[in-house]
């Protein structure tokens, strides 16, 4: 039994300790694995057949491509391995993936675990009611059933403000974003508390968008970022460079146009999100700082 | 990789700490998991009971019972009862989610049970049946004094494995709501990204549980052993 453990811890150890330095990786194997995810809203999302696409994908292709043309190599494979919200952080950790483009909160927890890139998003948790419902800010949920996901930060931040403003709600889960939506859709719940993207892009591809809409305080301000592995300094370095070089150049509110201001695809809709005061003020001062700082304020 | 089993002390923002709401969890999936247990052995055994009858509508209803309720996924069956029905049976939205899964659990479980039921029954001689009917016992006093009590004791084996079964189910009730370990483990490795201590905690009360199960039926097993039935000789 003994045995048994040291060879795991071995194994395990191996595991983490391999491919610490990913510019040297990219450039023996001209290859990088890329995170994506399947379904995060307008971030990162697969359109089937394997294609990846979205904002925190293209941004990670152009940086992909700032550090390519760092190594002077002269063709990169790129490779996309989708993760979940559960195996991301491991993924990354053990050399799987080299950079993950979902929609990963940079919290001081995981910068335990990985690095992140400068912060490209900043999300806000919000709250989604029928139109008609009469509903505008959190305090008049007390009482009523609000919905959230399970396995989301959302529920943390519902229950911190359910004790902070001393409104008492009852909370139903879904278990996925679109089961929470049909929640608030079929009448099982007054209200959706959820990232605000998450919300848009929901409402836009319901069956009626103009009976639903996104009221209500700012619950909790996150800032999403690219993860890549820890203690990888020059990876890091290059990314950094990348991402403040496209945050400068204007190229990121490009993207942003292009991804929450335009129709895309597959159902050709638009998300049509416009750009926070947030995610501006992380561009114009590219950080890393995790979510409990911005907590502070 | 290092462990960090203190994250069960941390404050989950509620005012209690993880391991309260693990242990809370633990109850939800106890609750949902007993009383879908008695409501599908309350059914199971009804509908075996049926399907073994001489009357052909009877067997029918058994019939069709067990198997729209075989034929369908569980998942599907708690969406139909959660989302569905209550879409065409307004009234029914007002129905606690944790009753409608019970009942979703139950039902699903009791076709298994009523196929087993069905199978002790039938695994008895004939002879038992008309013997109790030709000393002038009605139908169901036959049932009662005569075939119930070999049946029941012949198929206790597979009902030790659907109770165990139940348990595990249970884990699906996360879809619609119910607070249990399932979406305890989901939710909780989310908050703390500490998701193998998480998990490991969770899969060794789900085993806890369905071991106690185990051990429990084993019990009933050995008390109510009749020496000379089958397996009663040990």
């Amino acid at each position: 039994m003994k045995k048994l453990m040291l060879v795991l811890a071995a194994a395990l150890s191996v595991g983490a300790a391999q491919a610490q330095d990913t510019l040297k990786k990219m450039k023996d194997s001209a290859a990088v694995t890329m995170g994506v995810r399947e379904s995060s809203g307008a971030l990162s999302y697969t359109l089937g057949d394997g294609k990846y696409v979205g904002f925190h994908v293209e941004v990670c292709q152009r940086i992909l491509a700032d550090v390519q043309k760092q190594l002077g190599l002269p063709k990169l494979d790129i490779r996309y391995q989708p993760v979940t919200s559960q195996n991301r952080i491991p993924l990354v950790q053990n050399g799987t993936v080299d950079i993950e483009c979902g929609s990963t909160t940079n919290n001081a927890a995981r910068q335990k675990d990985v690095a992140f890139a400068p912060t490209t998003y900043v999300e806000e948790v919000r709250i989604a009611v029928k139109a008609n419902s009469g509903i505008n800010s959190i305090a008049q949920l007390a009482g009523k059933k609000v919905a959230t996901t399970t396995g989301t930060t959302s529920v943390q931040h519902l229950r911190k403000h359910e004790r902070g403003a001393n409104v008492s709600f009852e909370e139903v889960f879904g278990k996925d974003h679109a089961d929470s939506f049909l929640l608030l859709e079929s009448g099982r719940a007054d209200a959706f508390v959820m990232d605000g993207q998450i919300l848009a892009g929901l409402i836009s591809k319901s069956k009626n968008p103009a009976d639903f809409k996104i009221v209500g305080e700012v619950l909790s301000v996150e800032p999403i970022a690219i993860m890549i592995r820890k203690d990888d300094a020059a990876f890091k370095k290059a990314v950094d460079a990348s991402v403040t070089g496209m945050a400068k150049s204007g190229e990121l509110t490009k993207l942003y146009e292009k991804w929450f201001m335009q129709p895309i695809p597959p159902a050709n809709t638009k998300v049509g999100l416009p750009l926070s005061e947030a995610t501006k003020a992380a561009w114009s001062n590219p950080n890393d700082k995790p979510m409990e700082e911005y907590a502070k304020k | 990789m290092t462990w960090d089993w203190q994250v069960f002390l941390q404050d989950t923002g509620g005012g209690e700490t993880y391991l309260d709401w693990m242990i809370s969890a633990w109850g939800w999936t106890l609750s949902v998991a007993l009383l879908a247990l008695v409501v599908a052995i309350a059914a199971g055994s009804l509908m075996g009971i049926l399907r073994t009858t001489p009357n052909k509508w009877l067997v029918g209803f058994g019939n069709a019972w067990t198997e729209l309720f075989r034929n369908i996924p569980l998942l599907v069956q708690i969406f139909l009862w959660y989302h569905v029905i209550p879409g065409i049976f307004r009234g029914l939205q007002a129905v606690p989610s944790f009753i409608l899964v019970v009942f979703a659990l139950g039902f699903f479980t009791s076709a298994r049970i009523s196929e087993q039921v069905k199978a002790g029954i039938q695994s008895l001689p004939r002879g038992q049946r008309y013997a109790g009917l030709a000393m002038g016992l009605t139908l169901p006093q036959t049932y009662r004094y005569v075939l119930l009590p070999m049946a029941f004791r012949i198929v206790i084996p597979p009902l030790t494995s659907e109770s165990m079964n139940i348990i595990k189910n249970s884990s699906v009730a996360f879809a619609v709501s119910i607070a249990e370990l399932t979406m305890f483990a989901l939710q909780a490795q989310e908050e703390t990204s500490r998701g193998i201590e998480i998990y490991l905690a969770v899969t060794g009360l789900y085993f806890i549980s369905a071991f106690a199960i185990n051990r429990a039926m084993l019990f009933v097993e050995g008390r109510v052993r009749v020496p000379g039935m089958i397996g009663g000789g040990r």
